[in-house]
């Protein structure tokens, strides 16, 4: 598409929601359940672009944000020991446990790796025989088959000092969490693009069957975004509830055989902790019994002691992630609570719905502006 | 975290790929998408080809990345135009 193209492209859908918005009389909430999406949301300035019944607003989509404290202790716990070499991630590093970090156990010390790859690890693994080497494995559907896939190539490799610290995610659940919370209203949600091409749009459909919310899943581009809400509005107005592949480049109803077979092989789903949210149950992933002895935590257990997360009071991550409050209405956010100085996750990560909000002006920003 | 980029696929080498990533050759594994060949443009995932897409795509992502990079492109055109409409009273 052309410049000119997407300009009258843009404007034509931005009159429609307008107008659709207008024939429907009362407010509307969509969210995002993507990191990848809250920060194209900002950068497109879409919010400006919409009427104000339309209210836009961040659930649960940054894996690293919703990663819980004692996750994070374990992890700082494993990296303490001498004969451990911990790989991840990069931006799991700043994630605040109950009361560290893991960059301030790599400050004192502990060997911590940044990976691109969890492949990465295996490189690690070899040329550390006489270590232990654990990757921090998170992240939603995107993620966890390159974890399961990296498990069965160490197995291949006959490597036996390779481990997974596993906290993957499972999206379909938490929205079936978000449904089923009294505190939480959502009338239509977009639907990440990425999880999606692993997962296929198919999973997603109870949410509009037994919940009458439609969903649409799209891309990440400010037009796709816009297709998306255009969408949304569309089923509001027609009173349906479907949902939609306006990501059809990419993603598929079934999504990928080989990536959902390799991640099957290695893990099954079990409950699992959200930061702010609590357990859900089939959220989350744990290696089957075949593969144990590449669960660190299994083939060696670590007691983490309960900690004391005295430093995170007043921090409100926990109704921010659920799309209840947005981020300036926690009394730290931009105070106390800065990306350079973060005290809850959200502030973290690039992708955290705080350090979108503070990054990009609280929402009223508008790219070129 | 859950962002795939596109590249194209310069070598396969059993499970190993070589791909061409906005401009960058490296490895990565092809595990998880043995059915593409070379030439192809695939999307990248944690070191992972994850799923093939057509050469526009690609271009498209790519021009998305570098707009989400900080190169101004497009979007700044777009709130330009929804600010002119309401000049223009087309709301």
């Amino acid at each position: 598409m052309t410049r000119p193209e997407e300009r009258e492209l843009a404007s034509r859908l931005v009159a429609e929601i307008r107008r659709m918005a207008a024939e429907y009389g009362r407010p509307l909430r969509f969210m995002e359940v993507c990191g990848t999406h809250t920060v194209s949301i900002f950068r497109a300035g879409i919010r400006p672009m919409l009427p104000e019944s339309v209210a836009l607003v961040s659930g649960p989509g940054c894996p690293v944000c919703v990663t819980p404290d004692d996750y994070m202790d374990k992890a700082i716990a494993y990296a303490g020991r001498d004969d451990v070499i911990l790989t991840t991630f990069g931006d799991m590093l700043k994630v605040p446990g109950s009361s560290s970090s893991l960059a301030e156990a790599k400050a004192a010390g502990a060997d911590i790796r940044i990976v691109y790859s969890p492949m990465d690890s295996i490189a690690v693994a070899q040329a550390n025989p006489e270590k232990k080497v654990v990757f921090l494995a998170v992240g939603f559907e995107t993620t966890a088959p390159t974890a399961a896939a990296t498990v069965l190539a160490a197995k291949q490799a006959g490597l036996t000092n390779l481990y997974m610290l596993s906290a993957h995610k499972l999206v379909p659940p938490a929205l079936r969490a978000l449904l089923t919370d009294p505190d939480v209203q959502v009338d239509g949600f977009l639907l990440p693009g990425h999880v999606s091409v692993v997962t296929g749009t198919e999973v997603f459909s109870f949410v509009a069957e037994e919940y009458q919310v439609p969903g649409v899943v799209t891309g990440f581009s400010a037009i796709q975004i816009l297709r998306a809400i255009y969408r949304l509005l569309q089923m509001k107005c027609a009173g349906e509830a479907r949902i939609v592949n306006e990501y059809e480049s990419v993603v598929t109803a079934e999504g990928s055989p080989v990536a959902l077979r390799t991640l099957g092989e290695v893990y099954e789903s079990a409950d699992a902790a959200w930061r702010g949210i609590g357990v859900i149950p089939k959220s989350g992933l744990r290696m089957r019994e075949a593969y144990a002895s590449y669960d660190i935590e299994r083939a060696v257990p670590i007691d983490v002691p309960e900690g004391i997360p005295a430093a995170k009071k007043g921090c409100r991550c926990g109704e921010v992630l659920r799309g209840i409050i947005e981020p300036p209405s926690c009394p730290l956010f931009g105070k106390a609570c800065v990306p350079t100085h973060a005290v809850g996750p959200c502030m973290v990560s690039v992708e955290g719905v705080c350090a979108a909000w503070h990054k990009y002006g609280q929402g009223r920003f508008s790219y070129g502006g | 975290m859950c962002l795939a980029v596109p590249a194209q696929v310069l070598e396969i080498e059993g499970a190993i790929g070589r791909v061409s990533l906005s401009g960058v050759t490296r490895e990565i594994s092809m595990m998880l998408l043995p059915e593409a060949k070379v030439g192809d443009f695939v999307l990248v995932h944690a070191g992972f080809a994850m799923q093939l897409v057509s050469e526009k795509e690609a271009e498209e992502t790519d021009a998305l990345l570098a707009e989400m990079n900080g190169a101004p492109r497009t979007v700044g055109d777009l709130s330009g135009t929804v600010s002119a409409m309401e000049a223009a009273g087309a709301r």
